[in-house]
Formats: C-alpha cells, structure tokens, sequence
C-alpha cells in the first residue's frame, strides 16, 4: 500500500446559508478531517442530516465548503478540489474520482449504452471501443440487451441505479464515491455491486461510501467512521 | 468481469494516453480570456466588469432572467458589440493570441466565420430564408474559397446527416421547415467550417419539448464528440445543466456566481442564484 | 417620342456654358456644366477603381427612369462635337429606346450618328455589347438598371458596400451553388456576376452571358450608368474581367445548334423570332448592324433573302 494518502481532508466545513429563508445558516460540520488510502474503503456513519451525503457531495466538488481542504492526488500531485479552478475539478472528475449516487440523472433521449460509454467517449475512448465496454458493464449489472439501446428514463427504479453504477465502474478511478449505490436493488444485483467493489479494492482504489445496508457495508468496509466523530458536529 | 477482460497492455496505453492529454491540456492556457467587459445602454449597464477564460472543449452557459444583461454579454464575447470598455483575446489555431476588438473589420470577419459560430434564438436571424438549406450550410465554405461545387455539396450533406436533417429536403428553402428543423440547419451552418468555439443564445428557446430533448441532445454530442468550445446563454437551467461544464449566473449586468454547473445549480451560494434554482420546478 | 417633345416647353437648360453652344434651346447635350462637371469627376473616380460604384448626383431627364437615364447621362457628359454616337437596345439599332436616345443627342448636340460599330466613337447600349471587336479609343456606355450584384442576396446598402470594402464575396457563389442544386448547371444567363481586375465584384447589366467574355481585356473604355440608383462604374481599357463560377462548373456562354437565318452566322448571339401565329420561327444576330454588314458583305443564311416583318425596316 502508498504511504501517500489518495484522498486528505483537512478541517473541512460545511454550512448551508438560506437567503431564501431570512439567510438562516446551518452549520452541517466543522473541522473535518479524513484520510483515505489505496485499497481501503470507508463507510461512513452517522445518523440521518449528519452529513453524510454532504461530505461525499463536497469531495466531487459539487457542494461548496465553508473552510479546510479537500486534497485529492491527481497526475501525481495533491489538488485541493476545494479551492481548484472548474476545469481542473472536471479533469480530476474525469480522470480520478468517480461517483456513484442513488439517482441517475438521465439525459433526455440518450440510449443507456451511451450514457454508460460516456466517460470514456469523455476520455477520448473511440466510439466502438466504448461501447463494446459499456455493453459488458451493462451485461454485468444484468441490464437486459433490449433495454440497451433505450433511454433510462422510462426504466424502473432498480435498473436506472445499475445503469448509474455500470456509467461509475466503467472507469478504474483511483478514487470511487458512493452514496448508497445498493438502495433500490434486489440482492442477486447487491452481490454483484459487492464483487465490483471488492474488486475495484483489490486494484487500489481508494472508496468512500455511504451503505444503510449492513450487509453490503460489512461486505465491502475496511473502515466504518462515524462522521460526528471526524470534527466538531456544529 | 469487464475489467478482467481488458488486458493489463490496454489499460496502461490509456493511462499513458491520459497522462499526455492532461499535459497538453494543462498546457493550452485559456482559448478565450475576457477581462472587465462593461456595457451600457444609456445609464443602465447592460453589463458590468464581467471578466472570464474559456478553454478549448470548455462549455460555459450563462444564465439569468431577461434583462440580466446575459445576451449583451454573449454579443460582446462574440464581438458582435464591441463594449464600452473591457479586453477580449483570442487563441488562434497557429497559436498566437489575438485582441479580438482590435482586428480589422476584415480579420474580424474571418474569424467570425471560420473559427467561431454563432447560433441565434430566432434562426431567422441566422438563417438567409430565400436561400435552400443546403446552400445556407455552403455558405461559410464558398466564404473562404471553396470553389469546387462537388467538395461543397458532399461537405453540405456531411453536415446536414450529422444534424439529423432529412436530405430530400436540402434544396428547400429554410422557410419551409419547422422551427427544429431550421435550427438544426443554422447548426450544421455554423459547424461546416469547424469552428472551435461556438456562441449559443437560447439555441432551444421558442421549441416544443420534445423538439428540444432532441436539439439538446444534439448538440450535447456535437460539443462532446467536437470538442468544441461554447457559450451558451439559456433562461432554462434544465439546459444549461444538460450542456454546460460551468455555469454564470448573471442579474442586473453583474457576475453574482460563477462555478461548476452542478455545483451553482446543487449548491447556490448567492442569494438571487438560491432563488432562480429554488423556482425551478424539480425534475 | 413624347418624353422628349415635351422637354420644348420648359427647356431652359443653361446656355453659354463653357463652349457649349447650344442646339434646340438646350445646353449641349442637355446637362448644365456644372452637372457634367461633377458627373465627370464620379467618372474619373470610377475609371480609377476598376468595378467600384460611385455615387453621383444623378439628374432629372427627359425621359423616366429606366429608359437609360443613368447611361444618358454618361454620354452627355463625355460627349464632344466630333463624336460619333451610336445606340442600341438589345442589340438593334432601330428598336424604340434606341432611336429616342439617338435623336435626343442630335437635338441637343447636333452630332452624327451611326449604325456601324466602327465607325461610332460612343456606343450607348442597353443589354448586349456589339459582336464586331471594339478598338481602342472607343467608349461603350452601359445603361444599368441595378448596379449592385450582391443586392439578390443581401438588401441592406450598408451590409454590401462593407462586403465590397472587404472583398467578402463567398455570397455571390451562393447563388450559383443554387442554379446547379436546382438545375444541374449554372441558371444564371444575364447580368452575370463578374469580377474585376480581381477586386471588385461587379454587375455587367443584364447583357446575356454571351457577352460577358468581351468585356476582358477589351481596348475600348467601358463606362456604366444607372440613373435611379445614382451610380457610375467603369472598366478601363484591357481590364481583367473575370465571370464567376466553380472549378467541376466552369463559365460557359450560351450557344446554338442553328445559325442566323439571314446572314449565317454562326458565332453570334441570336434572338427567336416569332414569324407567324402558328409558332413558325427563325433565329437571327441580336445585333442588327453586324448582321447587316455581314449580308451587304455577301454572306447569307438558310432564309437570308427573307426579310422578317419589324426587322427590316
């Protein structure tokens, strides 16, 4: 294992200020810190509005933080996502981290196979190539071939979240986010999401995730925190 | 297991590959760099000290409610106005950079043409209705040269395919086509040239839904599979989401945000930026 | 003709220009000198800008627009006693327009005529450019209804005469490209767009297409006038003049499986002339006095001893 971690965070705060609501604050967490290392997955606790969810958000650099460091190693160095230019939080997003959520935002009228080729087509992977891939993920995740050429949107609940976690496993990220990827699936599709995550340890990838279901968390969990116990709950 | 199936050889060329792209990436610097654009209709800024950079592939939307001086910040970066006061440069393909208000009337033109495109709302404003659609789509390539009817018809048809135009109809003349349909046209009339940046005012404004889906869509593949660069002024934050890489958000002739787009729409900080994603219905 | 009779009444005209006797009551040549002066400084210019347009102050004649004011006003002002004019319409000597031009000069300038393209020293023409060579030292003076070549495609004055001032042209091969969409081949047969001296995009008048070759590299002078648009433009002697096209479409001019009924001709331009009501017709010259001194010369086509009613007066 790296000495180095993949993922540092540092006194990290989050806190939503409503302008819309008279500007009330709400402090989420302060003073954050957390340190996650090739081949280890951390499940993160913590009862409902702790911040779970938020933590994971802030890592993709898709919420704002009120202070600290977000670093992520990416070509090689420490990028602080916190405070990284937006071209440089996409290319750490294409490149290094990845994102599982429990909600596929479908693109109107976009074929499933494409929506999971599209990181790599992002890439520069050529077309065929990418798709050939997809289709296997796809297949993997045992989304029927019919389905494949169709838009997700008309699918069900379970088969849009494989469709999402096909489009997240597609790529070898050095660093995987995952916010409760098992939520709407049956248990045949919980051991293969398990054996994916496994897997992607087993290469060094460094995983954060958030698992209500115990089973997959002490499947896949080489370390569960509890999130008010990684700074000051404010 | 896919990953199983892909040999150690493949992976690591495509590390490889990925490295030298995040070079040559880190390396372009900006393709386009604005600094303190202001414009003012009388008294009222139509904006004010608006300052940005676009890098090549980069799609930028800008939103606001009309009068958010939105679509006169659009004409300045595209140089159709030139602002009260403010620098716009340009990176050319041979690399060099220009001062775009400073090129000559002629040099303006020319990039315009070839480098650049601009999509308008209305495509009767970007459209010459008494000529077909195929001419309309030559146009910018007769515009440089082109003078082998031949080339300009197989390069008309490329396009007019890659927009999904029905091509019985490329000898029609635009006015008879549906709204999607002559947007689709003013598309591919602005990328038979191959520009690298592209300026979008509400590109899907004024189509029904499921027109939209499908221009969308459209154009969402076009950026990718491009790499092109935009700016895309939209009302509609569902579009901008859907297009756009980073997002602005404009109100009374000011920058009041400025970020990854899934991040202003998914967190807001600004207070007139809460409102304008809080009034969104959900979807 | 009643346009210009009518002129006797209210025919003032400033007497006792610069040695400009007067004839008829009228300044020579029917403009004042200070109109000719000023036409003559929009003609240098124009001479000195190959195929630029340049805005004169057109006057009021006696005769409405369209009948070759502009082209009037040229010959008016270029004009001298020693002048030997000519005027066609079409390519005739004898239609109308012409015979009302050519009798407007000999009233207000007393000068000679003729029928014969060598021997004129000003050929005013409406449409058609003589088949005989012009020779260096003659002027052919166009009339222009649209001077602007680029006004099918974009209306606004401003937006053309930017596009002149950048040479921004690609427009005018979009018309093109539309004759070959829809017909298969360049459609385009009069006023055919043209390039010249490799600058200026210029309208040559709605001579057909034919003709557009002559106006390279020709020795006489060419001189354009569209009065109600108020614009001169010129050609100055062997001026590279070039007619626009595609390399896979290449200019071609129009041509005829028949020969000149009358003369035999067969490198001509031909008009159809309708001989009967049952649709009965021959093909003859355009240009009435070439076919004319080719027949006094001894050539004859298939109906060459027939004399066509209105052709031959």
């Amino acid at each position: 294992m790296e000495d180095a971690p993949r993922l540092d965070v540092r006194g990290l705060a989050k806190s939503f200020v409503l302008h819309t609501q008279g500007g009330v604050t709400l402090d989420v967490f302060r003073d954050l810190d957390l340190q996650v290392f090739a081949g280890e997955c951390v499940a993160l606790q913590g009862p409902s509005g702790s911040g779970k969810s938020s933590l994971i958000r802030l890592l993709y650099g898709n919420y704002v933080s009120a202070a600290g460091e977000i670093l992520v190693r990416h070509n090689g160095q420490m990028v602080d996502v916190a405070a990284a230019d937006p071209h440089v939080v996409l290319d750490v997003r294409r490149r290094t981290m990845g994102y599982v959520s429990q909600f596929l935002r479908v693109i109107p009228r976009v074929p499933a196979l494409q929506v999971v080729a599209e990181p790599l087509r992002a890439r520069g992977v050529p077309q065929a190539t990418a798709e050939a891939e997809a289709g296997e993920m796809l297949a993997q995740f045992n989304i029927p071939k019919a389905l494949w050429s169709l838009a997700p949107a008309t699918f069900s609940g379970g088969e849009q979240q494989r469709v999402n976690l096909a489009r997240g496993f597609i790529i070898d990220y050095p660093v995987l986010l995952l916010d409760e990827p098992t939520a709407s699936l049956d248990a045949a599709n919980r051991d293969v999401v398990v054996a994916m995550i496994r897997q992607a340890i087993r290469r060094g990838a460094a995983i954060i995730g958030i698992f209500h279901d115990s089973t997959v968390r002490d499947a896949v969990a080489s370390r569960i925190v509890d999130v008010t116990s990684l700074g000051a709950a404010a | 297991m896919t990953v199983a199936t892909l040999e150690p050889t493949e992976r690591s060329r495509r590390a490889d590959q990925d490295a030298a792209d995040a070079v040559a990436a880190a390396d372009a610097g900006p393709l386009l760099k604005a600094a303190g654009i202001s414009h003012f209709y009388g008294a009222r800024a139509g904006c004010e000290n608006v300052s940005l950079e676009l890098r090549s592939g980069e799609v930028l939307g800008i939103v606001g409610e009309s009068g958010s001086g939105k679509t006169t910040l659009l004409n300045c970066l595209a140089a159709r106005l030139r602002p009260a006061s403010g620098q716009l440069a340009y990176r050319l393909t041979t690399g060099r950079t220009v001062d775009v208000y400073g090129l000559s009337e002629a040099e303006r033109r020319r990039l315009t043409r070839t480098d650049w495109g601009f999509v308008h709302q209305n495509p009767r404003d970007g459209l010459r209705m008494a000529v077909s659609a195929g001419a309309n789509v030559g146009e910018r390539l007769m515009a440089v040269g082109a003078r082998h009817y031949g080339d300009i018809r197989d390069q008309v048809t490329d396009w007019l395919t890659r927009v999904e135009m029905d091509l019985e109809r490329m000898d029609d003349l635009p006015s008879t086509f549906s709204g999607g349909m002559q947007q689709r046209v003013q598309i591919a009339r602005n990328l038979v040239s191959q520009p690298r940046l592209v300026f979008m005012d509400e590109p899907t404004g004024g189509l029904d839904v499921s027109v939209q889906a499908r221009l969308l869509d459209l154009l969402r593949g076009l950026t990718n599979d491009l790499g092109l660069a935009a700016v895309i002024v939209t009302h509609d934050l569902a579009v901008a989401r859907l297009l756009s890489h980073r997002l602005m958000v404009m109100r009374q002739g000011r920058v009041v945000e400025h970020g990854l787009t899934d991040q202003v729409l998914d967190d807001p900080q600004d207070a007139y930026s809460q409102l304008l994603v809080s009034s969104v219905l959900q979807t | 003709m009643n346009a210009i009779e009518n002129t006797n009444h209210g025919g003032n005209g400033g007497h006792g220009g610069n040695g400009a006797g007067g004839h008829g009551g009228y300044n020579f040549a029917y403009l004042d000198e200070q109109s000719k002066r000023m036409i003559r400084r929009a003609i240098l210019k124009a001479v000195a800008i190959p195929g630029y347009q340049v805005p004169f102050g057109s006057r009021e004649m006696p005769l409405p627009y369209g009948w070759g004011t502009g082209g009037i006003q040229v010959t008016a002002s270029i004009i001298g006693r020693d002048d030997v004019l000519k005027v066609i319409d079409q390519g005739a000597d004898d239609t109308t327009n012409a015979v009302s031009i050519r009798k407007f000069f000999v009233r207000t300038a007393g000068i000679a005529t003729t029928e014969e393209t060598g021997q004129a020293t000003i050929i005013q023409t409406r449409h058609r450019i003589p088949e005989q060579s012009l020779l260096p030292g003659q002027i052919l003076v166009y009339q222009v209804p649209i001077p602007e070549p680029l006004r099918w495609l974009e209306a606004r004055e401003t937006e053309t005469r930017k596009m002149h001032g950048l040479a921004d042209y690609g427009i005018m091969h979009v018309k093109l490209y539309e004759d070959i969409a829809k017909y298969g081949h360049i459609e385009t047969s009069y006023d055919y767009p043209v390039r010249v001296n490799g600058r200026y995009l210029t309208a040559p008048s709605p001579i057909p297409k034919f003709d557009n070759p002559k106006m390279n590299d020709m020795p006489a002078l060419q001189l354009f006038g569209a009065g109600r648009e108020k614009r001169i433009y010129a050609i100055p002697p062997h001026t590279r003049v070039e007619s626009l096209d595609f390399d896979d479409h290449p200019f071609e001019v129009q041509t005829w499986s028949e020969v000149c009924a009358l003369c035999g001709a067969d490198d001509t331009y031909l008009d159809e002339v309708i001989m009967d009501d049952r649709g009965t017709s021959m093909f003859v010259c355009s240009d009435t006095a070439h076919c004319a001194e080719r027949r006094a010369a001894g050539h004859r086509g298939p109906d060459g001893d027939a004399a066509p009613t209105g052709l031959v007066p």
